[in-house]
């Protein structure tokens, strides 16, 4: 990678590297690598120049989230997950000054994590059951229990969606942003999975209670068809494009020790390794301009509004989670029993493990149910 | 000897270069290496340092097979950032590279 955060992304990847394996042992939350990206300034590197910030693009999240997932998958999720969140304050935040608080937070550094789905919901997003009640004092009170809550233990505030009121529809959702400080979070579920291990997704009743400024503005549809779903979508995408990219790295380093010992001969395997290069440039090209076409109409309501437009960030999601799991089981072949042992430095039972999570965090099932819908309405962006 | 014995110039923390005895090895496998599969259409053994081999014959397809016996005579492998076509231009270039490469 070049550019403007290439050395930061590569001081923090070594890091994540560093305590990878321990990460994924322990299924705990990658605390080194988070405090090597607060340390690099690349939590609040999306903050617009006008707040303080770098005004990082999503093009510039793309390359530094592949970074990370070359080294430790967990920690590109979570830098995935915080950035999403993050751009909601100040993209969907309006005027009020607890979020310009919030922003400051994240300037400095904080974790934003969130709660998006609630128990007996089947991960809907879309909706809730929780409300957000006005109480004295010009505070709301929120109660939620969620499934999911990712790297709470490590986050300044959780983004905790929820009905408008306690008498809207369970479709009229806000936002509210909740200070750590405020909330008070009684684990229900521990995260023991088989990959992305180290994001430690537990489950959480959340009990809270905050100033009214902190319930963004904006209807939850528009943050989420607008900023946290492209976002999201596009960094979990570079982040898994991370993970393949490593598993082709390995490829190439066996490849490469079977040609040695017959030069002049193309091994066989040479030419398996050529096909993945294939699948991983196709997974490289749609992932990077899936992020340059976000910055290109990053402002433009209209277009990230259009149903056209949630096809594309919902399609690169399940296309880029299917191929991160072909390419790593084209690098297990080409690799042999070398990748299949854990005990051997061309391993790739992280990245199988980790790979096949691709396609079940926010299920791509669940995508492709909102997508038939869409699918009536609208083609291809082509 | 005939060829710089640094690719860069000497500084006080001389104990990170590498050895005159690693460039003197470097140097043998690399024109080993070349004269076996670059397909120069020199003698490799007495290729002047800085003649550029692809002017004498050498392709990209021989230059991986004088990279993958360099790594193996010397038992070290090239980063990506090192394959690039400057690298396999020059004898010196090359030496530089294989003492540069991790072991």
């Amino acid at each position: 990678m070049t550019g403007r955060f290439a050395a930061r992304a590569a001081a923090s990847a070594a890091v994540a590297a560093a305590h990878a394996a321990e990460v994924d042992r322990d299924a705990r939350p990658p605390a080194e690598a988070i405090a090597a990206l607060r340390e690099n300034g690349l939590l609040a590197a999306a903050v617009p120049v006008a707040l303080g910030g770098e005004g990082a693009t999503l093009a510039e999240l793309s390359e530094i989230a592949t970074e990370l997932g070359r080294a430790c998958a967990a920690t590109g999720m979570v830098f995935s997950m915080h950035q999403g969140q993050a751009m909601a304050l100040w993209r969907h935040g309006g005027d009020s000054p607890a979020v310009a608080e919030a922003i400051a937070v994240v300037l400095a550094g904080g974790l934003m994590a969130s709660s998006t789905t609630e128990k007996g919901g089947g991960g809907a997003t879309g909706s809730s059951t929780c409300s957000v009640e006005p109480v004295d004092g010009g505070r709301v009170h929120l109660r939620k229990d969620s499934p999911v809550v990712s790297y709470a233990t490590e986050a300044a505030a959780v983004l905790v969606t929820a009905r408008r009121a306690p008498d809207a529809p369970a479709s009229d959702q806000r936002l509210v942003v909740v200070p750590v400080a405020d909330l008070t979070m009684t684990p229900t579920s521990e995260w023991d999975t088989l990959g992305f291990r180290g994001t430690n997704s537990r489950g959480y009743l959340l009990d809270a209670e905050v100033d009214a400024g902190l319930v963004l503005p904006e209807d939850y549809a528009t943050i989420s068809a607008h900023t946290i779903v492209p976002v999201s979508h596009v960094l979990w995408a570079s982040t898994w494009l991370g993970i393949a990219a490593s598993a082709a790295d390995i490829a190439r380093r066996a490849v490469r020790k079977q040609a040695r010992t017959a030069i002049g001969t193309t091994p066989p395997a040479a030419v398996r390794l050529a096909e993945l290069l294939v699948a991983l440039q196709t997974m490289a090209d749609s992932t990077r301009h899936a992020a340059a076409r976000f910055d290109q109409i990053a402002d433009d309501r209209d277009a990230l509004g259009a149903v056209s437009y949630t096809l594309t960030a919902n399609g690169l999601k399940i296309a880029t989670s299917e191929a991160v799991v072909d390419i790593v089981t084209r690098a297990l072949r080409i690799v042999g029993i070398n990748a299949y042992r854990l005990d051997s430095d061309l391993s790739l039972g992280r990245h199988l493990r980790d790979a096949h999570g691709a396609s079940m965090m926010i299920s791509n099932e669940r995508l492709l149910q909102t997508d038939a819908g869409f699918a009536l309405l609208s083609g291809a962006t082509l | 000897m005939d060829y710089p014995n640094h690719a860069t110039p000497l500084t006080d923390d001389a104990v990170d270069q590498p050895g005159a005895t690693a460039v003197a090895a470097a140097h043998d496998a690399v024109r080993r290496a070349l004269s076996q599969y670059g397909g120069l259409t020199a003698d490799a053994s007495s290729v002047a340092p800085d003649a550029d081999l692809y002017a004498l014959g050498l392709t990209s397809h021989a230059t991986v097979n004088v990279m993958l016996a360099i790594e193996t005579e010397l038992d070290v492998e090239f980063p990506d950032e090192l394959l690039t076509r400057s690298t396999f231009e020059t004898v010196g270039a090359l030496v530089a590279a294989a003492t540069a490469a991790d072991r």
